[in-house]
């Protein structure tokens, strides 16, 4: 066995294209899911324009002013702007391509605003227009505006329920408030009420004015009741809903670190079955496996030679896939070693299921054709979340997923590199069984193979 | 040449079936040291299903090959050797697997013994059909087999690929080793062999030296060898 794995060693050293891809090919997939992952998201171009003159996106509330203008810019940071003159000239920025949406705020809005506070009337509208060629830049557009501007209605809603529940706190304790450039006091119902209990302790009993007054100091009681439960309550409906977030089951793999798994188990993967699979075959295309067989090699120690070259010569090619990911997404180094029994055991099961296809397919072409179409698929039915199809075809694709290294494969790697549960017991035994099993059928397949 | 008192190969009642068709039938015959016997036939006739029997990649169905006294060496019709490797590098991995004590003196012997010393690091892919195929024999007596067993070793060469691949094995059997081959071209069954079988159907039509076949259908007017194989398998219903 030793010296087959030298000779195809040296087979592969004569094959530099091969080669370079089988090392290029995990590598680049490692700087692009690095650069993905650590990069901020990128800003959608879009065309800006507003009538609302500097200085006065102010609205006034009470005694209270809430900028406008201040929230808008911060609109203009999740974008990249582009200013345009006229509502028309932002359109054709649109319609040009130069921008992905365009945002028209119109001249009167902040009177608008001014209007639906003061009076409830009116109805502000902003105008967002869309490029709808490409689908998936519209919703990005879409998405980045529509988060922003629910931001800013929030952040106005906030400020003037703030502005309400402090007058209503002024009106219900008094205080001393700015009208005008004049600071005047307010007296407050709760003081009403003292003045007015007061008054009424100190008039005679069978005095005129006692009915009035105790209507007066009924009134304040209700009014002090409502206004007390008024304050709170008008300042949650800002946050009406706080969530508080729980994991189960201690850590979950951070998305960063499951996105690192996907990458080097599919490099994994393709590179598994490829090498396994084209290697076995072109034992039988070099016309040297019957001669290898009629006594210089059992085929047990052939596939074994194959499994062990596929299996720990893609594990160390996704190790460095993984340590160049480490670059730009933290992973768990003080695993080290589970990294890498997680990655040879699912390089086995996965170089196992290779040789499979390479003695059914028995031709190199063929072999490399069905490794690669069936990769996709599997890769795919393991990745479909259970909660997006129906409960049946959920459990078809988890009976799909079960039979392939994939699923295993990922949740050994994944728990290797974040160190969550379920742990990697299970998903070792289960590359095991599935790696004894795809060797039972190439085994079964070397029994035509030399056949022509 | 006549059949030694122990032969180096003895095979009786030969047969292999695939399924309903029979490949072999009974086949039973004997090779003694340094003897060169060719088997010939028409296509289907058998002659590699008997020569895989013998090299033991295929298992027969009934009968008995015994008495080989040494190794079975096996060159198969196609050259079985890896071409992204050296001339000199399929050798040692071929005398490492066949756990050869001292590989590397075997590798000279058989650069030599081929003529393929000048190119020893040459990659098989760079070579010419000739001397892959020189290679795929050298490789099958790396073990030094008492018999050696060749499919058709000439089918893919041109004349004179050809004429110093015979060179090679008539010196091989002048050393002793007993050479057991399947060719198509009668010519190279009249002009090497010592003895020669004929199969048709997987049946064993005739085992002896080329003059006898030649006397067998002498009388039927032939004009040379392969005319007179052709009037012997006709008369024989093939």
């Amino acid at each position: 066995m030793r010296w087959l794995l030298v000779k195809d060693l040296q087979i592969l050293r004569r094959s530099p294209l091969l080669v370079t891809m089988l090392v290029i090919y995990p590598a680049a997939i490692a700087l692009m899911i690095g650069f993905a992952l650590s990069s901020p998201p990128g800003k959608p171009k879009v065309a800006i324009y507003t009538g609302v003159k500097a200085g006065h996106g102010k609205i006034h509330f009470g005694t209270q002013q809430v900028n406008v203008s201040h929230y808008a810019q911060e609109l203009f940071s999740s974008v990249a702007p582009l200013h345009a003159s006229s509502p028309a000239a932002a359109i054709a920025d649109v319609r040009n391509g130069r921008a992905l949406a365009a945002l028209i705020v119109p001249a009167g809005i902040t009177q608008q605003l001014q209007s639906l506070l003061q009076n409830g009337d009116g109805n502000p509208t902003v105008q967002l227009v869309l490029n709808s060629r490409n689908p998936l830049e519209r919703d990005l557009a879409n998405q980045a505006i529509q988060a922003r501007v629910d931001e800013v209605e929030q952040a106005v809603t906030k400020q003037v329920l703030k502005v309400v529940v402090r007058d209503l706190q002024q009106v219900l304790s008094g205080g001393v408030v700015n009208l005008l450039g004049q600071n005047v006091s307010l007296l407050g119902l709760r003081n009403v009420r003292t003045i007015v209990d007061g008054t009424i302790a100190s008039l005679p009993r069978d005095s005129k004015l006692l009915p009035a007054l105790h209507q007066v100091a009924g009134f304040a009681n209700l009014a002090i009741e409502g206004l007390a439960f008024a304050g709170p309550a008008i300042g949650t409906v800002g946050t009406p809903l706080t969530v508080q977030r729980i994991d189960l089951a201690g850590r979950t793999t951070p998305i960063a670190s499951y996105a690192v798994a996907i990458a080097a188990v599919v490099s994994l993967m393709f590179v598994t079955l490829l090498l396994a699979a084209g290697m076995l075959a072109l034992e039988r295309s070099e016309n040297a496996y019957p001669r290898l067989v009629r006594g210089l090699v059992r085929p047990e120690a052939l596939l074994g030679e194959k499994i062990a070259l596929a299996g720990i010569s893609a594990a160390l090619l996704s190790l460095l896939l993984s340590a160049i990911v480490s670059i730009f997404v933290p992973l768990q180094w003080d695993r080290f070693e589970l990294w890498l029994l997680a990655l040879i055991a699912a390089g086995v099961a996965f170089a196992a299921m290779g040789v499979a296809i390479g003695g059914l397919a028995r031709e190199v072409s063929t072999a490399s054709l069905m490794a690669f179409l069936l990769s996709l698929p599997v890769a795919f039915i393991a990745l479909i979340p259970s909660t997006a199809v129906s409960g049946a075809v959920a459990s078809a694709l988890d009976v799909v997923s079960f039979a392939f290294p994939f699923r295993a494969g990922l949740q050994a790697v994944g728990n290797a590199f974040s160190g969550t549960a379920p742990g990697m017991a299970w998903p070792l035994v289960h590359l095991l069984v599935l790696g004894l099993l795809f060797g039972g059928l190439a085994r079964l397949a070397l029994r035509r193979f030399a056949v022509a | 040449m006549t059949l030694a008192t122990h032969p180096t190969l003895s095979v009786r009642g030969l047969t292999r079936s695939f399924g309903e068709r029979t490949a072999v039938r009974g086949v039973s015959f004997e090779v003694s040291p340094g003897e060169l016997l060719a088997v010939i036939g028409p296509n289907g006739a058998g002659k590699t299903t008997l020569l895989s029997m013998l090299a033991g990649v295929l298992a027969p169905s009934a009968g008995e090959i015994a008495g080989v006294s040494g190794r079975v060496g096996w060159v198969p019709q196609r050259p079985a050797v890896y071409s992204k490797l050296s001339v000199a590098e399929n050798l040692r991995l071929f005398a490492r697997l066949e756990k050869l004590p001292d590989p590397e003196p075997a590798v000279d012997r058989m650069l030599e013994q081929a003529g393929l010393r000048e190119r020893r690091d040459e990659q098989v892919s760079r070579l010419s059909g000739g001397n892959q195929q020189r290679l795929n024999i050298a490789v099958g007596l790396l073990c030094r087999p008492a018999v050696l067993l060749l499919d058709e070793p000439s089918s893919a060469l041109d004349p004179r690929q050809r004429e110093r691949l015979w060179e090679f094995i008539t010196n091989l059997s002048r050393q002793g080793t007993s050479v057991v081959y399947s060719t198509h071209n009668v010519f190279e069954a009249e002009r090497y062999a010592d003895r020669v079988m004929v199969l048709g159907d997987g049946e064993l039509l005739f085992l002896g030296t080329p003059a006898e076949l030649g006397r067998v259908v002498g009388d039927e007017g032939a004009a040379d060898f392969e005319a007179a194989f052709v009037s012997f398998l006709r008369g024989r219903g093939h």
